[in-house]
């Protein structure tokens, strides 16, 4: 009984999560442009997928700021955290406050913020000031992110590797870096995540022909989403099931090979 | 080796993003920057206007007037058109935001119907170019309404309780009220206001929620048998081929709207702009530019020809309401400093 309800549980939590997914993926085949209503089977909406200018061009510069961005961020978040690890006791938690300020603060108030510190410089609002923003609000979560893995390590091994006549750059890349890598790369997706999802600060932080697909999606708000958003959002899926299924396949294999 | 390929993406990576940045500092040539609602444009006019002028375009969205106020305000923008709604553009001609168009340089301005021209809220027509326009309305579906459908007073009809939509916008909404009682949708009386106000949160147990976007989609299914909805969701289900639902702009007047072009003055390139406006009024890339987003052109020849090749349009209270309907209908006007008294009983409806 207690197993059943506990099945019946699980599997009501994943039909929630999961059921707006399906209705959206279903609706990627609808042949009516109507989200209520089903006007027969169609691959259309994929092939005006490829034919939209303006959703290709999104998705570029989605993918573009994401990618630039999560690494930027991964490589000053990474570095950050290895000096914060390092401070004194006040220094540390110092420093580590302020880092949470940006994560706490509602996303409305960061856009605007970056984008009156953008005009008070006379920069041009576009692509450049979109990635600068990205970096900016993802350096946080790498630093989060790296921070217990570097708890963890045993501070005697970067000693020991000095002792045994390494120099501290080669203690970085060969002990340090290593021991931390799933942070640093949990810290990466993170930021890679939070860079697509981002609207608020996009928008106010862009500009010049540089739009990204949270702008797109939100902007049809007056005339209705267009269903081949719809089948964008399914490829996304796609793609993303398709890695998780590739890298869990080749961690499990790894896991046999170790005795 | 694995780490050199590394460097390898992001040396490539960074080139690429430079080279995207460059462009606009690169050469002379113009690139003309515009700025509207998402899918409120035909894709294939803006290449059919950089392969006939040789000028550039790049377009941005954004989704509320509000919030492409937000951004033109703070500036760092360089926008040459923006297509902001009717009350907009007599807040932005107030704040100093526009750019008088130069009406020399937009020979097919003399295409747009005279009843477009001059209207309250650019009264001498110099800021101004009308894009799209409709009217607010009733939608109802014909298998659950046996009545006639004529007047908002079906909206507080006890015998739909829990079918009727609302929209989920401050001056439709209360303006529905307003009308309703008779009053003018740009009213500012405290008394009159607060009178809608009550009429509105009586009819609160009977509305089933206050939507936007949603009404389409909860219309065609049936789920709701009334909504208060713009005449471009009409058309949208009308263009389906759904023949059970039904628009009709009230006998009482309701609220007739514009979506117009402006040149801001963060335009940099205020002639091109001229230009640009003057390609969309062409009665041909109107007519191809109001086939693709549905709402009505005020082009005549564009908006003529679109009800000869679909005759049942031409009936339609949503594309083609009456004189005598247009008539009663009035445009927003900036509400001022009552803004505030407007957003206060707003709330108070919506907490009810």
């Amino acid at each position: 009984m207690v197993k059943f309800l506990k099945r019946f549980y699980l599997t009501l939590i994943f039909i929630f999560l999961y059921a707006p997914i399906a209705v959206l993926i279903v609706y990627s085949f609808n042949e009516s442009k109507s989200r209520g209503y089903w006007g027969g089977f169609t691959f259309k909406w994929y092939a005006e997928l490829f034919r939209d200018r303006d959703i290709i061009k999104a998705l570029y510069y989605t993918f573009l700021v994401a990618l630039l961005s999560s690494i930027i961020s991964t490589v000053i978040g990474t570095f950050s955290a290895i000096g914060i690890h390092n401070m004194g006791l006040f220094g540390k938690k110092l420093a580590l406050n302020i880092n949470y300020l940006p994560v706490l603060n509602p996303d409305i108030v960061t856009g605007i913020a970056l984008m009156t510190l953008f005009i008070s410089v006379n920069m041009r609002l576009g692509f450049l000031t979109m990635l600068i923003s990205h970096t900016v609000f993802n350096i946080p979560y790498v630093i989060l992110s790296v921070m217990p893995k570097l708890k963890q390590m045993d501070k005697n091994m970067t000693e020991a590797a000095l002792d045994l006549g390494a120099t501290p750059s080669y203690a970085l890349r060969k002990v340090i870096i290593p021991q931390i890598m799933p942070g640093v790369i949990t810290g990466a997706l993170i930021a890679f995540t939070l860079s697509i999802d981002d609207f608020v600060i996009s928008f106010f932080t862009t500009g010049s022909g540089v739009t990204n697909l949270s702008i797109l999606v939100y902007s049809m708000a007056k005339r209705g989403v267009k269903p081949s958003i719809n089948a964008l959002t399914t490829l996304m899926l796609l793609t993303v099931v398709i890695l998780l299924l590739l890298i869990n396949k080749r961690t499990t294999k790894g896991d046999e090979l170790i005795p | 080796m694995k780490r050199r390929a590394g460097i390898l993406i992001i040396t490539g990576l960074l080139i690429i993003s430079g080279l995207l940045v460059l462009p606009g500092c690169g050469k002379d040539k113009v690139v003309l920057q515009i700025y509207n609602w998402g899918e409120f444009i035909d894709p294939g006019l803006l290449e059919k206007f950089e392969k006939e002028t040789g000028i550039k375009v790049e377009l941005d969205l954004y989704e509320t007037n509000e919030h492409m106020l937000a951004k033109l305000e703070a500036g760092g923008t360089q926008y040459d058109v923006v297509f902001p709604s009717d009350y907009v553009i007599e807040e932005m001609i107030k704040k100093d935001m526009l750019y008088k168009i130069d009406f020399n340089n937009i020979p097919n301005f003399k295409y747009v119907s005279d009843r477009f021209k001059n209207l309250n809220y650019d009264p001498t027509n110099e800021y101004s170019v009308p894009y799209f326009w409709g009217t607010l309305g009733i939608l109802y579906n014909t298998e659950m309404v046996d009545e006639e459908v004529d007047s908002w007073d079906i909206l507080w009809n006890e015998k739909y309780a829990g079918k009727i939509l609302m929209l989920d916008s401050m001056r439709d909404t209360i303006g529905v009220a307003l009308k309703k009682l008779g009053y003018s949708l740009n009213t500012t009386d405290t008394e009159k206001l607060e009178q809608a106000k009550q009429l509105l949160i009586q009819q609160r147990p009977l509305v089933n929620g206050y939507y936007v976007d949603e009404i389409k989609d909860m219309m065609i299914n049936g789920d709701a048998a009334i909504a208060v909805d713009w005449s471009g969701s009409a058309m949208d289900i009308y263009w389906e081929g759904i023949d059970y639902i039904k628009y009709v702009v009230p006998k009482e007047g309701s609220n007739l709207w514009f979506d117009c072009m402006v040149i801001p003055k963060t335009s940099q390139h205020k002639k091109e702009a001229e230009m640009f406006i003057n390609f969309m009024l062409d009665p041909e890339n109107a007519y191809q530019n109001s086939l693709y987003v549905g709402y009505a052109s005020p082009v005549t020849e564009a908006f003529e020809r679109i009800m000869q090749e679909n005759p049942e349009v031409a009936e339609m209270d949503a594309y083609n309401p009456s004189e005598e309907v247009l008539d009663k209908c009035e445009v927003f006007i900036d509400l001022g400093d009552s803004r505030s008294l407007f957003s206060r009983i707003w709330t108070e409806i919506k907490v009810q």
